[in-house]
């Protein structure tokens, strides 16, 4: 553009250099005339001899005739335009000219100086550009212009190219029915009920063209401002996040596993409650009363109820368990103790309560068994042998004195840490002191529970061994002793399970006999050690049997080795072939009987490159057949197809399946939207500038 | 005592009307489910025939016309209506439903060049070879009424091209020089010329409303601005161009039909390369129309065929031809993007499925999603070599595809040679010029 307006300028200051070379000429015309006008009183014809001459002379001196130009009067009323023949006579001067533009106080100051300048500069002016060529620049500025107004669009139409899905028409009004009012808009009420309810509702200002909103509704929907909105949204915004960070930590501590920490809350919330009940108690005794008969309830409730009765499907998996589980066992009589404070009447403190507990777990330790006579989930334990119910005993109250002093320690430390800050280091601590004290103690003694087990079992076993031999199975034999005798079994090992897993047969075996509890107990050993030994006999009869059939079936065919040696055929197979060029009797003697030189059959032999490594070259059972399917092969793609950049990209999209087969509804309609979407019978627009605009909003609001 | 019992929720199996849709209980483990993409490459290779099977493209002739049609014009506001013209100089007015003239205007004794629809649908305008634009009522005249036009401009020389303005009441004719006129005035309000040249087309923008294009017989084709008062820009190729069309979603795009066999598609900011030649046609191109999505548009052509590109293919997805169709002079797609309409030189109009295969009409919830995921199926499959075959395949008639055979021929040697010349000469002599190049034979500032 600025280069336009400098080349119009110049142009503007081009053109008054020849006007002014015209005012000049003309200035000598009307001498030229007014001489002519002197002499025509004299005669017609000296006037026309002297037009000749002029003409004459003006033909000499090569100049274009210019026709005469007729002047009317209006020519010399004009005469303040034209500038009269001055004192100097012919020229006029710039100067002149520019000394009265000075004196004119209504030519602004610039355009003097400019003039001024001018009237300095010798420099000639340049001549104005030809019609083409402006012409020329004239379109390409006005392109220019046009082609950045175009490239407005170019974010829309690059979104669009992208976009997944693109319905069409653009512009769709909404498919929720509209009021009747808005459709018919000439309605008016005509009926006389139908005015009447018409005054009703305007007398009550209720909604008629709009029924959605009143005009009480419409305006406090525009008195809140947009900020207000925003503050408001703001609030409720962070109000939903404290609530969600509340729920996700109360998730998360309701997910803790571990038993004590639990514990170690609810003493917490116990304590706190029962500051708070004492508070009542003082401040508000009524409220303290209803609380009471609340607790009473709840007590009444849990009376009633089975809960914490060691009669779930927990407990009774748990009983299970309890014989050889220390845990379980503990976590049973937990749940018990729960049951039994709740049943209870209340009490006041929390140290008697502490102290009942400690009570009641003695208790429930030194009963034992004879608890467990009336606990049916317990009956297990009654049918172990009495020697090693009373080692077991013996061991357990072992553990537990332990676990005892532990627990006391951890007791009076939570007292100390009531923070729950406190809390979880002191469960990280707990954690490490049961990685180096407790499991160690607690193996030991499961241990040495083992070795016993092993020692009793082992007797037995020994006793059965005598038959076993007289069964003949021998092969089985060596297998079996081996697992009972872990010298230092490893604490994460699969061992321990082992023998739970033998002695609960011996037990369920045992409890169809136990209704002889009047059998002498040596007998009884014996009959423990028959049965399993038996059963087991008679499995591995069976399993023997059966191989053995197999065998004898199969007893001709060698398998492996025949497999070995197909695996090898097809290797020779594949492995390219060395090629021999040598022609015989070239270069030497040929004939029947002769062959050629070594030297030569080494010289003209190719050898065949190593192939490469075979798929199943690792695994020694299977064969690959590497030949190539050409039925397949029409199938196949030769090269990658143009979108995708690399193979796995490709093999990742054709991997993976779009039907309901294998996806579920909603993602196999996410994945087979159609690319446009056109509405039956609607006429698609083109782009209109509204697009543009809601581009740049959804760009604003981004 | 405890019984224990078989117990099921009725909530996991019982559906809360008759009307719900009945739970089935599914499991996605994909060990039950195997050889997926074999199963799917089936159904693509299944649906792709189907799809085969079911193209049958071609809906209705309309004949009425006892010349050639030489223009077709879509009405703005009615789907179901059609407007034709035919060389003899008759205008029909067809109801495409009935498939049935509905109003009947006689132009001149010549020629009718152009129709078009004014925007609100009420009336249409005419030029034909007799100097004259004349605007005419939708309706058809009462009986007893004579057909007259509502109004006749006589111009000084002959229009060759009209269009309408999309929104105001402005259009443009072009002849010897493009013309702006204003509906109301007798004469035009501007007009462009660029050399002595006459031009054979004129279209307006309809995204960015003040843009026109124009196809003149220099074999250029030349851009406008209604509110400036010189052309934009011009490019000169090596064979005229018949017509252009904008493209209704992307406003700096539009495609010229040229003789050279081709379509090109430019981006009106840089004319000096076509963003996308578009070859399939074996003979000159008559007319192109844009799909009114934007993203497909299809041609006509003096080979007798009409293909439909994709806007960014070079090559066609689709060609439509039938026995009796003689060379197609005009050609539109429907302003539902479901019909195409082609007039050609034997007198009738045609109209055509814009997809071949697809059914018409309301499809049921599950047609539809089967049809979805068949059409997914057929773009993920797409690439395999028996599926591509099977897809791609048209029955040509006899000529155009020995034709088509002896262009590709004809191509294959010119660039042997060209590679031959290249290979034998000094390095960096004989440059590779793209295909997109060697169309263009200047711009025009």
């Amino acid at each position: 553009m600025g280069k336009l307006r400098e080349r119009k300028v110049s142009s503007k200051k081009a053109n008054k250099h020849p006007v002014e070379a015209e005012m000049k000429e003309e200035e000598e015309e009307e001498e030229e005339e007014d001489e002519v006008r002197s002499d025509d009183e004299d005669s017609d014809e000296d006037e026309r001899k002297r037009h000749k001459l002029v003409e004459a002379i003006r033909a000499l001196s090569g100049k274009r005739k210019k026709p005469l130009v007729e002047r009317s009067e209006a020519a010399v009323l004009m005469s303040e335009f034209t500038v009269a023949p001055g004192s100097d006579g012919d020229r006029v001067q710039l100067s002149e000219l520019i000394g009265t533009v000075e004196q004119t106080p209504s030519v602004p100051s610039r355009a003097t100086k400019q003039l001024k300048n001018l009237e300095h500069s010798n420099r000639t002016v340049e001549c104005p550009l030809s019609r083409q060529e402006s012409e020329r620049i004239h379109r390409d500025v006005a392109f220019q212009r046009t082609a950045s107004e175009v490239s407005r669009w170019s974010s829309t139409i690059s979104h669009n190219q992208r976009v997944e899905q693109q319905v069409f028409p653009l512009h769709q009004e909404p498919l929720a029915p509209r009021p009747v009012e808005r459709v018919v808009s000439g309605w008016k009420p005509q009926t006389p009920l139908e005015q009447e309810v018409m005054a009703l509702l305007s007398a009550n200002k209720q909604p008629i063209t709009n029924p959605v909103l009143t005009p009480v509704e419409e305006a406090s929907m525009k008195a809140m401002s947009l900020e207000e909105a925003k503050i408001r949204r703001a609030e409720l915004q962070k109000a939903r996040a404290l609530q969600s960070y509340y729920e996700s930590k109360t998730r998360r501590e309701r997910k803790i596993k571990s038993k004590k920490y639990h514990r170690v809350q609810n003493k917490g919330k116990r304590k706190e409650f029962l500051k708070q009940f004492d508070a009542m108690v003082e401040k508000d005794p009524g409220a303290a009363l209803e609380e009471l008969q609340k607790m009473e309830v709840a007590r009444m409730k849990e009376r009633m109820s089975l809960k914490h009765q060691n009669s779930g499907k927990w407990a009774r998996s748990k009983a299970v368990m309890a014989k050889y589980d220390e845990g379980a066992r503990r976590a049973m009589q937990q749940q018990l103790e729960v049951n039994k404070d709740l049943t209870q009447k209340l009490v006041s403190t929390l140290d008697q309560e502490e102290k009942e507990e400690e009570e009641e777990e003695e208790e429930v330790a030194a009963e034992g068994a004879a608890g467990d006579v009336h606990n049916p989930w317990m009956r297990g334990k009654l049918s172990e042998d009495p020697s090693e119910r009373e080692d077991q005993q013996s061991v357990e109250v072992d553990v537990k004195e332990t676990e005892n002093a532990a627990e006391e320690e951890e007791e009076e430390e939570d007292e100390e840490a009531e923070e729950a800050a406190l809390l979880r280091e002191f469960e990280r601590k707990r954690r490490e002191r049961h990685v180096q004290k407790a499991e160690p103690e607690v193996f030991e003694t499961v241990e040495k529970l083992l070795v016993q087990a092993d020692h009793t079992h082992n007797s037995a076993l020994e006793e059965g061994l005598m038959r076993i031999r007289t069964v003949e199975d021998l092969e089985e034999l060596p297998a079996d002793p081996e697992p009972p005798l872990p010298e230092a079994p490893p604490p994460s090992e699969p061992e321990p399970p082992a023998p739970p897993i033998t002695a609960p047969k011996a037990g369920k075996k045992r409890k169809g006999i136990q209704l002889k509890e009047v059998l002498t107990k040596e007998t009884e050993v014996i009959d423990v050690g028959l049965k399993p030994t038996t059963e087991d006999q008679e499995d591995q009869d069976q399993e023997s049997g059966q191989r053995g059939l197999i065998k004898e079936a199969f007893a001709g065919d060698d398998v492996i080795s025949d497999f070995l040696k197909e695996k090898r055929k097809q290797e020779d197979e594949g492995r390219p072939k060395d090629l021999d060029l040598t022609l015989p009797g070239w270069g030497e003697w040929g004939g029947t009987g002769l062959k050629p030189s070594r030297k030569k059959r080494r010289r003209f032999r190719v050898k065949a490159p190593p192939p490469p490594p075979r798929k199943d070259q690792q695994l020694p059972s299977v064969i690959i057949s590497e030949k190539r399917n050409g039925a397949l092969s029409l199938h196949q793609i030769n090269s990658l197809p143009f979108p995708f950049e690399s193979h796995a990209q490709f093999q990742s999209t054709m991997r993976s399946p779009l039907g309901r087969t294998w996806n579920t509804e909603r993602t196999v309609k996410k994945v087979t939207k159609p690319r446009v979407i056109t509405r039956l019978g609607a006429i698609i627009e083109p782009m209109s500038k509204e697009e543009l605009v809601k581009d740049r909003k959804n760009k604003c609001n981004l | 005592m405890k019984v224990k019992v078989l117990s099921r929720n009725p909530d996991d199996y019982v559906r809360e009307t008759q009307y719900d849709i009945q739970r089935v209980p599914r499991n996605y483990d994909p060990s039950l489910h195997p050889f997926e993409v074999p199963r799917e490459y089936a159904r693509a290779l299944n649906a792709t025939k189907l799809e085969r099977v079911f193209a049958k493209p071609f809906l209705a002739s309309l004949d009425g016309h006892r010349d050639g049609v030489h223009c077709l014009a879509k009405h703005r506001t009615s789907l179901s209506t059609l407007l034709s013209g035919s060389c003899d100089g008759q205008v029909k007015v067809w109801n495409l439903t009935e498939r049935d003239v509905c109003a009947l205007s006689k132009h001149t004794k010549d020629l009718c060049v152009e129709i078009v629809v004014r925007f609100c649908g009420t009336s249409f305008f005419t030029v034909g070879d007799d100097k004259t634009i004349k605007q005419w009522k939708m309706e058809a005249p009462a009986y007893g009424e004579e057909e007259e036009p509502l109004n006749t401009i006589l111009g000084k020389t002959v229009f060759t091209g009209l269009d309408h303005h999309q929104k105001e009441g402005v259009f443009a004719t072009c002849g010897q020089q493009v013309d702006i006129w204003d509906e109301q005035r007798s004469s035009p309000i501007r007009s462009f010329t660029w050399g002595v040249d006459s031009f054979s087309s004129v279209r307006f923008n309809p995204v960015e409303t003040e843009l026109l294009a124009s196809c003149g017989s220099d074999r250029s084709v030349v851009l406008y601005d209604m509110r400036e008062s010189t052309p934009l820009r011009k490019v000169i190729m090596k064979m005229r161009t018949n017509t252009v069309c904008w493209n209704p979603m992307e406003a700096y795009y539009f495609t010229s039909a040229n003789e050279d066999y081709n379509l090109y598609t430019y981006d009106m900011r840089h004319l000096d390369k076509p963003v996308m030649v578009h070859m399939d046609h074996v003979s000159a191109v008559l007319d192109v129309d844009y799909s009114p999505t934007g993203r497909e548009f299809v041609s006509a052509s003096f080979d007798k065929t009409i293909r439909i590109f994709p806007k960014n293919a070079g090559h066609s997805r689709e060609v439509y031809h039938t026995k009796r169709m003689q060379h197609v002079i005009c050609v539109k797609w429907s302003s539902d993007n479901k019909y195409v309409l082609s007039g050609s030189d034997e007198m009738n109009i045609r109209l055509w499925k814009a997809n071949a295969a697809e059914k018409l009409g309301v499809l049921s919830p599950r047609e539809r999603q089967a049809t979805n995921y068949n059409q997914k199926l057929k773009e993920k499959f797409q690439y395999h070599p028996q599926i591509r075959r099977i897809a791609r395949h048209r029955h040509l008639p006899k000529n155009i595809y020995h034709q088509a055979k002896e262009l590709r021929v004809m191509k294959a040697a010119r660039h042997r040679k060209e590679s031959n010349v290249r290979k034998h000469s000094k390095p960096g002599t004989v440059p590779l010029v793209a295909e997109k190049e060697k169309h263009v034979v200047t711009v025009v500032k």
